[in-house]
């Protein structure tokens, strides 16, 4: 049975592909449907191809603000988190020190809370406090739930550092500052950059918290959620298919830059 | 050595020690390594060598005492202001870096711009020039240690510091890379001091061997000298093989006489490590490659005047250029014996009953207070 035989070889490359499919499938879709000219305000069934959406991305009353608005609470956030994270992994790795137990493992709590949960009692917290809500409730809620995934992503790549490697610097002339910058800092960074970019997508698309905590601030997660209600404009596929693609692209630079150095590397 | 030997770089450890909360690493310690030496660390691990080592390297604070370099006190200063450079057991070298960089990295942390020249001189010493632009993950674990050596002698240190430097290689490599250290230490003539736990490997590349155990020296000299001459159960036992015979003195006078399973044995006056009085209990060295073994038959052809011990051989393996054989005595339970595989005595068989004899001035005595087998190598221990 030559069929059978062929299956059995290909196995491998045919579920990896099937799996491929399953995950690309919807992103297929939001930029299929960025070039849809709908009926109506639904974007939900495809008309005929239209590059209006394409060339008028701001078309839509305040989405380009809240976009504007998230790609900044993104950013500091990021910023906010990763040096935090940063420096709660070094010294949970490096560190032996009372309570280091307790707070190894308190840091996943805000992993571990079921967000909705941990939404309202921020909304508690904050009420209590009077603070008044807006971008910096929301900042500071960002940073928090997104400090245990850096601390996760740098603790691991903290571990597997060989502390000799400082010891070696200190021991070729450099002293603390020189020694963190030249030889702690690049050695760790892929594991801060993972833990960057995951702190970055997981603030620029949280919807639950960020909706507690906003107060009248509208972050784009919270204005495609309330325009969902009304009609989806074609924007909203625009905006996620150009993302879609610039992480892409980013990606695909990372590694182009990676096999050079390495080619270079082997004469 | 001799001519380098001069007051002005000798690294000098006063009343060093260290303590990790109850559990002393390194007792209160004096030592001083003389500029241009090649200074050998010896001792099992755990035994505070690397310990030492680090405090010298200011990579560990010394609890009590003071180091000195040339004169100078350096024990309060950080490790990069330390005229004084590591070669670390895991290299440590920085993966980030390709070996040029690497090989840069402490002439730039001092701000020299123009590190061309030196950094290809020093790759060149150590055979690497081809390797410049590789990552140090893509060189073999020989090559690494080189480009260790390179990094920190590319310095010119006073004092150059090796912390088991071979210990990741493979034994064809690491005789090799003794050689190879040993040639480089001769050409920039800097102050090497080399910890290590293979007892080979300090006699081969060493002046000096300071044999260190349990925080302590023990005792130091050059190799041939501790070789021939240990002080202790541990230093004889540590280094090669001895034969340890328990017996109690006959005779005191210039010639020690002790009786020991029945048998009278000759040791030298001056090779006695303990206070010999007459009735006294006193531990008799030998070597195993010292002993000549005679078949019983013909106990009567060994010259007179030599030390002689009757047993019966127990174990015999043959291992091509000697022969080493485990005689049952009333001496000893198990004593060595090496002989070379000139004219083999087919007699000479497990069972086969033998005179063990040498010449008096291979015996050595020590101190019988001290435990018998103090440094033997167990099977574990054995790398």
């Amino acid at each position: 049975m030559p069929v059978l035989r062929w299956l059995r070889r290909h196995l491998i490359v045919i579920a990896g592909l099937l799996t491929l499919a399953y995950m690309i499938l919807p992103n297929i879709v939001v930029m299929v449907f960025s070039f849809n000219k709908p009926n109506g305000r639904f974007n939900y069934a495809w008309q005929r191809f239209s590059l209006d959406a394409w060339t008028d991305p701001c078309g839509v009353a305040d989405m380009c603000g809240s976009l504007s608005l998230s790609l900044q609470i993104a950013t500091w956030a990021t910023i906010g988190a990763t040096a935090l994270g940063t420096m709660i992994a070094f010294a949970l790795v490096r560190y032996r020190f009372r309570a280091r137990g307790a707070i190894n493992s308190l840091i996943f709590l805000p992993m571990a809370m079921p967000e909705v949960v941990m939404a309202a009692s921020l909304l508690t917290l904050f009420l209590n406090m009077g603070a008044q809500l807006g971008f910096w409730t929301v900042l500071i809620a960002h940073i928090m739930f997104c400090l245990s995934f850096v601390v996760t992503a740098v603790k691991a790549r903290v571990m597997s550092m060989d502390p000799r490697l400082e010891e070696a610097a200190r021991d070729l002339y450099a002293g603390p500052v020189q020694t963190f910058l030249r030889v702690t800092l690049p050695i760790a960074a892929p594991g801060i950059a993972a833990g960057a970019l995951l702190a970055f997508a997981l603030s620029f698309d949280d919807f639950i918290i960020t909706n507690f905590n906003a107060g009248s601030t509208v972050t784009f997660p919270m204005f495609v959620w309330g325009s969902a209600q009304r009609g989806t404009p074609v924007q909203i596929n625009v905006i996620g298919t150009a993302m879609f693609i610039i992480a892409v692209l980013v990606v695909v630079a990372g590694q182009l830059i990676a096999n050079r150095r390495k080619n270079s590397a082997r004469p | 050595m001799t001519q380098q030997q001069t007051e002005g770089g000798d690294v000098r450890l006063t009343g060093i020690s260290k303590t990790y909360g109850s559990f002393k690493a390194v007792q209160p310690l004096d030592l001083t390594v003389p500029q241009g030496s090649f200074f050998a660390l010896l001792g099992a691990s755990g035994c505070g060598k690397t310990t030492t080592l680090r405090m010298i390297a200011g990579l560990e604070e010394a609890t009590t005492g003071t180091i000195s370099l040339g004169g100078r006190d350096i024990t309060d200063l950080p490790p990069y202001k330390r005229p004084v450079n590591t070669v670390f057991q895991s290299y440590a070298l920085f993966p980030h870096l390709d070996i040029t960089e690497n090989v840069a990295f402490g002439l730039r942390r001092r701000g020299i711009k123009s590190v061309k020249k030196q950094v290809d001189d020093m790759l060149d010493l150590v055979q690497l020039g081809d390797f410049a632009k590789r990552k140090p993950h893509q060189l073999s674990g020989g090559q690494q240690q080189r480009v260790a050596v390179a990094r920190a002698l590319i310095n010119h240190p006073q004092v150059l510091l090796l912390d088991e430097p071979l210990g990741a290689l493979d034994l064809k490599l690491r005789r090799q890379m003794q050689l190879e250290l040993k040639r480089i230490q001769t050409e920039v003539g800097i102050t090497f001091i080399h910890v290590t736990h293979d007892q080979e490997e300090a006699m081969t590349m060493a002046d000096t061997v300071a044999v260190m155990n349990a925080g302590r020296v023990e005792q130091l000299g050059a190799p041939a000298d501790l070789y021939e001459n240990p002080k202790t159960t541990f230093v004889a036992n540590f280094l090669g093989t001895s034969n340890l015979i328990e017996g109690e003195i006959a005779e005191a006078g210039e010639d020690i006489l002790v009786g020991a399973g029945g048998m009278t044995l000759r040791l030298p006056a001056g090779r006695c490590q303990a206070p010999a009085a007459r009735g006294g209990k006193l531990l008799l060295g030998v070597r195993p490659e010292k002993i000549s073994l005679a078949h019983a038959d013909d106990a009567d052809s060994i010259a007179a005047g030599r030390n002689r011990v009757t047993g019966r051989i127990i174990d015999s393996s043959f291992i091509g250029v000697s022969t080493q054989y485990v005689v049952e005595s009333p001496a000893g339970k198990a004593l060595q014996v090496y002989e070379q595989n000139i004219e083999r005595d087919t007699r000479l068989t497990p069972g086969a009953e033998v005179v063990l004899h040498w010449n008096p001035a291979h015996t050595f005595g020590l101190d019988a207070a001290q435990d018998i087998d103090a440094g033997v190598e167990t099977v574990e221990d054995a790398t």
